[in-house]
Formats: C-alpha cells, sequence, structure tokens
C-alpha cells in the first residue's frame, strides 16, 4: 500500500515537473510579446511549430483518456463483442483525417484561428455561428472534463487501497493541472502526455498479456472458456447491438472523432500539413493499445465475475489488485491517473481559450494578444469543474451520454466550409445545428429511437443509431435554409 | 481522379464497417482470438499499411 501511494504521488510530482518545464523549452519571451509573458498563439497552439510526434502525442492524449482505459475494459467485460467498435471507430477516422486535418490546418493558419469556434466565424464571416458553435463546446466539454476528474477519483482511491480518498485525489490532481496548464500551456500537456503515453503502453501491454496467461492459461484458452462458457458473447447479436447498430456507430462516431473543441484546436499546433498525413499511418497502430484493453476486461470476466452497473468499469483495476502486489497496482494506477490529467489540461486550455477569443476578440494592426486573460480563467473554470464534480446530479450525466452526439452536429457545416460550391450560407448553418442539436436532446431526452418511428421494422433498420437521424435532419435544415436565405455569404476559401 | 491509388483508403474501411457482415463468427480463431475480433485487428493494421502507401505516392508526386 505504501509502495503504490509512493509511486502515485511521484507521478504526479514528474507529471507536474514536466510540464513546468515546458515552459522552459517553449522559449516564451523568445518572440510577440514584451516581459516573457507569452502570446495566445504561443500558449495555447505553441505557435504553430509542432511535428509529427509532438502532434502525435497530443492526439494520442486526448483520444485516449479514462474512459478508453476503465470503459473499454469494462465494456469488453460487460457487453463482450460490441466493445470491438471502440478499436474500428478509430481505425476508420484516422483514415478521413489523412484528407480532412490538412483542409482544416490549411484554412486555420491563413486564419491564425485559435479555437473551433473562430474557425466558424472566419469561415462563415459570422460571429454568431462562432457563438453557438462555442455554446455548443462549452456544454459538451464541461461534462467530459468533470468525467475525467470523477475517472481520476476512482482510479487513485481504488490504487491507493483507499488510502487517498477520491476528493482528495481529485482537489489534488486539479491542483496540479491547473499550475502546468497556467504556466507551460499547450507545451506542458504534450510533455505530460509523453510520459502519460510510456506508462499507459507498459502497463497495459504488460496486463493485457500477462493476465490471460497467468489466469487462464493464454489469450487462446481464455477466449475458448468464453466461447464455451457464454457462445454468444464473442459475436454481435441479431437485435440490439447487431451488425446494423455497430456499422451505424461507428460512422456516426467518425464523424463527431474531430469536432471535441480540444482535438480540433490540437489540429492548429502543427508546423505543416505533412505532419497529418504521416500520423494517418502511426495512429492506428497506437488504436491496437485498445485491443490489450480487451483482454484486460475478458481476463477479468472470467476470474472476477460478478460486477454490475457502473461497477463493470472497475473490471480493470479490480483484476489487478486482486492479482498483482502493490506496486504494480501503483503503476497502473498512476497510468490512469495520467490519462485522467492529461485530456483534462487540454480541455481546460480549449474551454479558455475560446472564452479568451470570444469575450476580447482579435483586432486588426494591434499587437499579438497577451495570453494573460486566458491564462487566469483556467482556475476559474477548473472550479466550476469541481464544483460540478462534487455536486453535479442527474442532469449532469444526461449531457455527459450527449457531448459526442452534440459536437457530432458540427461535422455538416464544418465539411461544407470546406467546399465554398456547397453555398452553405451562415444562417444554413446556425438552423442545421441547433436542429440537430434539439434532435439529439428528443432522442437522447425524449427516448425517441428508430424502433419508436417505426414500429414493426426489421432490427436491420431500427438498430441504426438514431444520431444518423440528428445528422441528416441537420443536413436538410442546413441546405433549405442556405437555399432560402436572401444573403448568401458562402465560405470564404483561405 | 487524377490519384486513382487514393481509392486504396476505402479498401480498409469498407472492412471495417462491414465487419460483422463478413466475419461474424468465432471461429476460425486468430492467434487465439474470436475471428471478429481478429478480422478487425488485422485491418486496423492494414489501415496504417495503406495510409503509408498513400502518404508515400503522394509525396513522391509532388
Amino acid at each position: 500500500m505504501i509502495i503504490s501511494l509512493g509511486i502515485l504521488s511521484a507521478t504526479l510530482l514528474l507529471a507536474l515537473l514536466l510540464g513546468v518545464r515546458g515552459a522552459r523549452s517553449a522559449s516564451f519571451s523568445a518572440s510577440g510579446t514584451t516581459s516573457g509573458t507569452p502570446s495566445l498563439e504561443q500558449w495555447s497552439v505553441g505557435n504553430r511549430g509542432f511535428g509529427t510526434i509532438l502532434v502525435f502525442m497530443l492526439l494520442a492524449g486526448e483520444i485516449y483518456t479514462t474512459f478508453t482505459f476503465l470503459g473499454g475494459s469494462g465494456w469488453a467485460y460487460g457487453r463482450g463483442a460490441p466493445a470491438f467498435y471502440i478499436i474500428a471507430y478509430g481505425a476508420v477516422a484516422y483514415i478521413m483525417s489523412y484528407w480532412l486535418l490538412p483542409a482544416i490546418w490549411q484554412r486555420a493558419t491563413a486564419w491564425k484561428v485559435l479555437s473551433q469556434s473562430e474557425y466558424f466565424t472566419r469561415a462563415y464571416g459570422s460571429p454568431a455561428l462562432g457563438n453557438v458553435v462555442a455554446a455548443v463546446s462549452i456544454a459538451a466539454l464541461m461534462p467530459y472534463l468533470v468525467l475525467q476528474l470523477k475517472g481520476l477519483g476512482i482510479i487513485v482511491s481504488e490504487s491507493s487501497y483507499g488510502a487517498i480518498s477520491a476528493n482528495a485525489a481529485i482537489w489534488i490532481g486539479t491542483t496540479a493541472t491547473v499550475i502546468y496548464v497556467v504556466l507551460s500551456g499547450v507545451r506542458g500537456s504534450a510533455m505530460t502526455a509523453a510520459l502519460k503515453d510510456a506508462m499507459v503502453l507498459m502497463c497495459v501491454i504488460g496486463l493485457g498479456l500477462i493476465l490471460p496467461y497467468k489466469l487462464h492459461g493464454g489469450i487462446g484458452p481464455m477466449f475458448a472458456r468464453i466461447a464455451a462458457e457464454r457462445p454468444d458473447f464473442l459475436t454481435l447479436p441479431s437485435s440490439g447491438m447487431s451488425p446494423s447498430w455497430f456499422a451505424s456507430t461507428v460512422l456516426l462516431t467518425v464523424l463527431g472523432f474531430y469536432m471535441w473543441p480540444h482535438t480540433f484546436g490540437s489540429v492548429f499546433t502543427a508546423r505543416d500539413a505533412s505532419v497529418f498525413r504521416r500520423n494517418a499511418a502511426l495512429m492506428p497502430l497506437y488504436q491496437l493499445v485498445l485491443l490489450f484493453v480487451f483482454f484486460i476486461g475478458f481476463a477479468a470476466l472470467l476470474s472476477i465475475p460478478g460486477l454490475q452497473g457502473t461497477e463493470v468499469d472497475l473490471a480493470l483495476l479490480r483484476v489487478t489488485r486482486d492479482t498483482f502486489s502493490p506496486w504494480i497496482v501503483g503503476l497502473v494506477g498512476a497510468a490512469g491517473l495520467l490519462t485522467a490529467l492529461v485530456p483534462g489540461s487540454l480541455i481546460l486550455m480549449s474551454i479558455a481559450t475560446t472564452l479568451a477569443r470570444i469575450l476580447r476578440p482579435p483586432r486588426k494592426g494591434q499587437p499579438a494578444d497577451s495570453a494573460t486573460f486566458a491564462r487566469l480563467l483556467v482556475p476559474l473554470l477548473a472550479g466550476v469543474a469541481l464544483w460540478f464534480t462534487f455536486r453535479g446530479g442527474g442532469t449532469f450525466v444526461t449531457l455527459l451520454l450527449m457531448g459526442y452526439s452534440m459536437v457530432t452536429q458540427l461535422f455538416p457545416a464544418l465539411l461544407a466550409s470546406l467546399f465554398p460550391t456547397a453555398r452553405i450560407s451562415a444562417a444554413g448553418a446556425i438552423a442545421g445545428i441547433v436542429v440537430g442539436e434539439a434532435a439529439v436532446a428528443a432522442t437522447m431526452l425524449g427516448g425517441v429511437s428508430m424502433a419508436t418511428l417505426l414500429p414493426g421494422w426489421s432490427p436491420r433498420i431500427t438498430d441504426i443509431n438514431a444520431g444518423f437521424l440528428a445528422v441528416i435532419l441537420n443536413i436538410v435544415t442546413m441546405v433549405l435554409v442556405s437555399r432560402l436565405s436572401s444573403r448568401v455569404t458562402a465560405p470564404v476559401s483561405p | 481522379m487524377t490519384k486513382p491509388y487514393r481509392l486504396l483508403a476505402l479498401v480498409p474501411a469498407v472492412a471495417i464497417l462491414g465487419a460483422p457482415w463478413f466475419a461474424n463468427r468465432i471461429e476460425p480463431r486468430i492467434l487465439g482470438m474470436p475471428f471478429l475480433l481478429g478480422w478487425i485487428v488485422c485491418w486496423v493494421l492494414m489501415a496504417s499499411v495503406v495510409m503509408a502507401v498513400i502518404g508515400a505516392l503522394d509525396s513522391r508526386r509532388s
């Protein structure tokens, strides 16, 4: 227990040191503003100077979160084959990224934008659209940040054998994150992301290989046992989470993949477009980490059965605690801690940058914006997140589930911004997003699904993810309103 | 289309999206994994290879 506590504290300290050191290597005082205060461009997108490896670490840093770590093993444990969709969507999204990200990067760099909402403002020449996008971003990001903090609390209290309470862990982790985000901005996150990647790779691949052998005599024998005890568990059922569900959910998740404001913002850090082309080949390999996460979940299913409901997310930590000595538990907990801190830091920076750009819009002919205002927002936003983490009620959980669907609604307008010939107007984009979000709310809060809309139809149709309905309504509205609105202001080309 | 080799990218995408129709079974197992999981893993690896090939061909042209 003392050992695991030591490893956890040492990791947090190391992350803090690496994060703070990011400021020094950033050479903040070299250009732009006076007296060593970084410009917002330096602080939030690293002066657009990151190469392939740094961008890789940032993207991997924010895509593989506590949800991937705990949720991925929890899905394998609790649902079996439907969990495989988690490996599938990333790979398809990376194929798309080869064309999508260079196109976004090219425009964002030409316009010198720093946030997703600012991108939309510039692309459509409409601050109103930018504000709508900012509202969607923040409504989706805040719950996502709270999810990371809650995950952090669970991981640390489980892996310290209860020695540190979840609440204490959340306070300590958040404070450390705020310190390095304020001091070093995106460079700090990239540095801690490197530490995170190393620890996650080591722990997940290690556990994913050792657990099946130690507990069940190998990966083959483990799956043979599951197939014998639960023949349906390793394939998709013919209704419910059926093939239609799988393909539609993968496709929908791909559309939303880069629409998270902090992921979108990471695109701005790249120094040239070839960074994304190289990453399109690199990222799918990293996606295979999830395979080992699944092995851990399946190994837990046979050795510690009986976890129910939200407890399945503890499968990874429980099976590790039952099988290994405290120092391994400490390492796994430390890796888990970092999977919460790194995305958390990027989310904080993303919200702060979005707000800073809206409250203090850049003016022509003025010197580069200082990052001071955005940095001041960071502790404030962290305070709000803490408040929600400790006091959040049921509404909050719903917002969380809706987050992914909410950001997905930004995809049609983004795609249209890349094709000026589509002649989508700002009014069309706003109307599409508003209708899309309303449809998301109807499906997720109102219990509307394909099955309730089309009673009696075959599961092949009714299992299609209802999120598609929202995207289709969004596109139809966007096109119709664009055609009807008299003053058409099509997206400008870079 | 001036760069027909880029269509190669569709192959892993279709193989992954269509996995439950092509591969929704347990046998034959791939490295001990159920066939569905093994299929998806193979195509994730292929996605990496295909994108590397397209990237190399693209950069040679420019």
